[in-house]
């Protein structure tokens, strides 16, 4: 039963990823009806860009929390207004396939110069150690990583639902020419959105950075399984993607308990039952 | 009329001259560096393999005597079938004689059978599994550097006597890793040890906590990392988060590599036992090699153990070659001949290749120094044992090669 605990708070922590990855695709799927494919490129180089600041200016994690997810923002509204604002109305197909290659090139260039093997990134000091729960060790930066991003979700989820300009972002995906009408500059907003999706993908690599070793590929690994969580989810839904996020972090934990083998297929099979039930997702919108 | 009929018969002798001549010696190899150059492992073979490879042929002062050699190389992309397909092209089309590195089990074993069936020669300095030299042993095949069963004897013997009597097990959840935790089991066995539990993960995962906290719950001395790459640094990395070694449990790498520990970083590393063959700064002649072949490696990287056996692999091949005056066509014939030869090589020291392609040389138990031991970058091992040629890999009475049924 102690063990039980203990895998499901183990899940949590994973589920803390699926949840801020999902959130940035839901968010940039949401707003640009495009499925970024170079998400998990963009999360690993947020782990590479704090690693780079730690190494070359010396700049602790507490900065690259807020730098990296800035920094790779910049690049991913580079990214917007050079190609995918271009694609705007065409078929979700080119998305897909342009962020794909971007995705490719971005892997490739990373790993040309920094090797397959990974860099090393040490938890900051502060949240070093553990603490003994009875039913497990618990290293406090895991416990960070949990509160952190939820905190993290929940605002992007209110700043989207509730907010004023949450608002505009939501009636300039209903009907931008209406909304520009109105005087407000839809592109720019765009454009803002794509960076902040970007950001919470290079947040969540500089989370993952102390925990995983910083490596070229610890995106493309990862981002398969967050498409599925995005799937189950329902593209497009914020609650539905943090809630799916948690959850799936959780089951799957489980299974890496009762049957360890089938612990990277649970994710998928889940996702075939739910598209068989509810093919907009759980909590997604009908199409 | 008389005049023609010599400048036909010379024109005849001359091309009988050169006919005979060519099949006499013919001095033309053709090598092929298949191996991993994007993925996981490419950092252990990959591009280093290659400067490996043409340092070979630049130390062995084979060209200087006439010998015309060519390379290519390849990325296998980790998949067999892959592999495979450029095997093929390379034999049919490109003519290449032998194959070096072919890191990863699942290729080394697919490109066993491929030079069998071809009769091209492969010297395997990469693949792990212990397989490549007994079931599926081939009269083709060299298996060079280290295998599964050499790992598990070394570091699993050692462990089990300095008191880590009871043992659990990560594994990756494919034949490689179940190869290695299934010798490992019967090493701690035999030595008097116990294992309690294994847990079976999927190759390529990124969060271990699950595995480890199962380790840790089982309460035994030692817990044993059947997997490789980027598995293997992940869970090092997340038993040092979850105070698994402060717990006083032990953890034992049993692949580890030069650049995986360079990727960890001393503060995670230190204190690891695992075993190599291959370590570049063992004495005078590893640390000549090594010091050339980091001048021209990316990133000014050391070799690991991979490396630097396609290296010493193909100066046997070259010397066996020139003993014998050429014709690296007959596979089966040259890697028999190369069995006849003692092997001396700077790298691996004195050793010899067994009738059923294991390569033998000496096993190297080394702990990963404290970051205050380590005079700087790549200053990682500290040796702590060595166990010789005719010990360190399974002994042919045991191996159920058919090379060895008379």
């Amino acid at each position: 039963m102690q063990a039980l605990y203990a895998q499901l708070l183990v899940g949590l922590i994973n589920g803390s990823f699926y949840a801020l990855l999902s959130l940035g695709l839901a968010v940039i799927f949401g707003m640009l009806n495009i499925i970024n494919f170079a998400h998990g490129a963009l999360y690993m180089m947020g782990a590479f860009v704090a690693y780079f600041l730690l190494q070359y200016s010396g700049l602790n994690y507490w900065w690259a929390l807020i730098l990296a997810p800035a920094i790779v923002g910049l690049f991913g509204i580079l990214l917007e207004r050079t190609m995918l604002q271009w694609l705007t109305g065409l078929d979700h197909l080119y998305g897909l396939l342009l962020t794909f290659g971007i995705a490719l090139i971005v892997q490739g260039l990373f790993q040309n110069y920094f090797g397959s093997s990974g860099l090393p990134y040490a938890i900051p000091d502060l949240l070093k150690g553990g603490v003994n729960l009875g039913f497990m060790y618990l290293p406090i930066y895991r416990a960070w990583v949990v509160v952190f991003s939820l905190v993290v979700c929940l605002a992007t989820w209110y700043l989207i639902e509730k907010t004023q300009l949450g608002a505009y972002l939501r009636a300039a995906t209903e009907n931008p020419t209406l909304v520009r009408a109105f005087g407000i500059n839809v592109p720019l907003m765009i454009t803002l959105t794509y960076g902040l999706g970007v950001g919470l993908a290079a947040l969540a690599g500089v989370l993952s950075a102390p925990i995983n070793q910083v490596r070229p590929l610890m995106g493309a690994d990862l981002i398969i399984v967050v498409f599925a969580v995005v799937v189950i989810g329902g593209m497009g839904s914020i609650m539905g993607s943090i809630i799916t996020g948690f959850a799936l972090g959780v089951i799957e934990g489980l299974t890496k308990y009762f049957y360890p083998e089938a612990s990277n297929t649970v994710v998928f099979v889940l996702m075939v039952l739910v598209l068989l039930v509810k093919p907009q997702g759980l909590t997604g919108r009908a199409a | 009329m008389k005049s023609k009929f010599s400048a036909l018969m010379l024109g005849s002798a001359l091309v009988l001259a050169s006919a005979t001549g060519a099949f006499a010696q013919d001095k033309n190899i053709k090598i092929g560096v298949l191996t991993d150059m994007s993925g996981l492992y490419a950092d252990l073979g990959g591009a280093g393999s290659v400067i490996a490879a043409q340092m070979a042929i630049e130390d062995s002062g084979m060209l200087a005597k006439g010998w015309k050699i060519e390379m290519v190389s390849a990325d296998h992309q980790n998949k067999p079938d892959v592999g495979t397909n450029i095997g093929r092209q390379w034999i049919d089309v490109e003519k290449v004689d032998v194959f070096v590195d072919v890191l990863n089990s699942g290729v080394g074993l697919a490109i066993n059978n491929l030079v069998k069936e071809k009769n091209a020669v492969m010297i395997n300095s990469g693949a792990a599994s212990s397989v490549l030299t007994d079931a599926q042993c081939t009269p083709n095949t060299v298996h060079w550097v280290y295998d599964t069963y050499m790992l598990a004897n070394s570091t699993g013997d050692a462990l089990v006597k300095s008191g880590g009597d009871t043992w659990y097990f990560l594994t990756a959840d494919y034949a490689f890793g179940q190869a290695l935790e299934k010798d490992t089991t019967a090493v701690v066995t035999k030595a008097g040890g116990k294992v309690l539990g294994a847990v079976k993960h999927p190759l390529n995962t990124a969060d271990f906590s699950s595995f480890l906290l199962q380790a840790q719950a089982s309460k035994a001395k030692i817990v044993g990392l059947a997997n490789a790459g980027g598995d293997t640094t992940n869970s090092i990395k997340q038993a040092a988060e979850f105070g698994i070694v402060k717990g006083g449990q032990k953890l034992a790498g049993l692949l580890l590599f030069i650049t995986d520990v360079h990727s960890l970083g001393l503060n995670v590393a230190q204190g690891l036992n695992f075993t190599e063959t291959f370590y570049w700064d063992l004495n005078d002649q590893t640390r000549a090699f090594s010091k050339k072949f980091s001048e021209r490696s990316k990133n000014k990287a050391q070799p690991s153990m991979v490396q630097a056996g396609v290296y010493s692999g193909l100066l046997h091949y070259f010397k066996v070659l020139d003993a014998n005056g050429g014709n690296p066509k007959d596979g089966a014939k040259v890697v028999s001949l190369m069995k006849d030869m003692k092997t001396d090589d700077a790298l691996f020291g004195k050793g010899e290749i067994q009738p059923n392609g294991r390569k033998i040389h000496p096993a190297y138990l080394f702990e990963v120094k404290t970051p205050s031991e380590s005079k700087g970058p790549w200053d990682y091992y500290k040796l702590i044992g060595t166990t010789p040629a005719d010990k360190a890999f399974r002994p042919l009475s045991e191996s159920a090669c058919p090379l060895l049924k008379k």
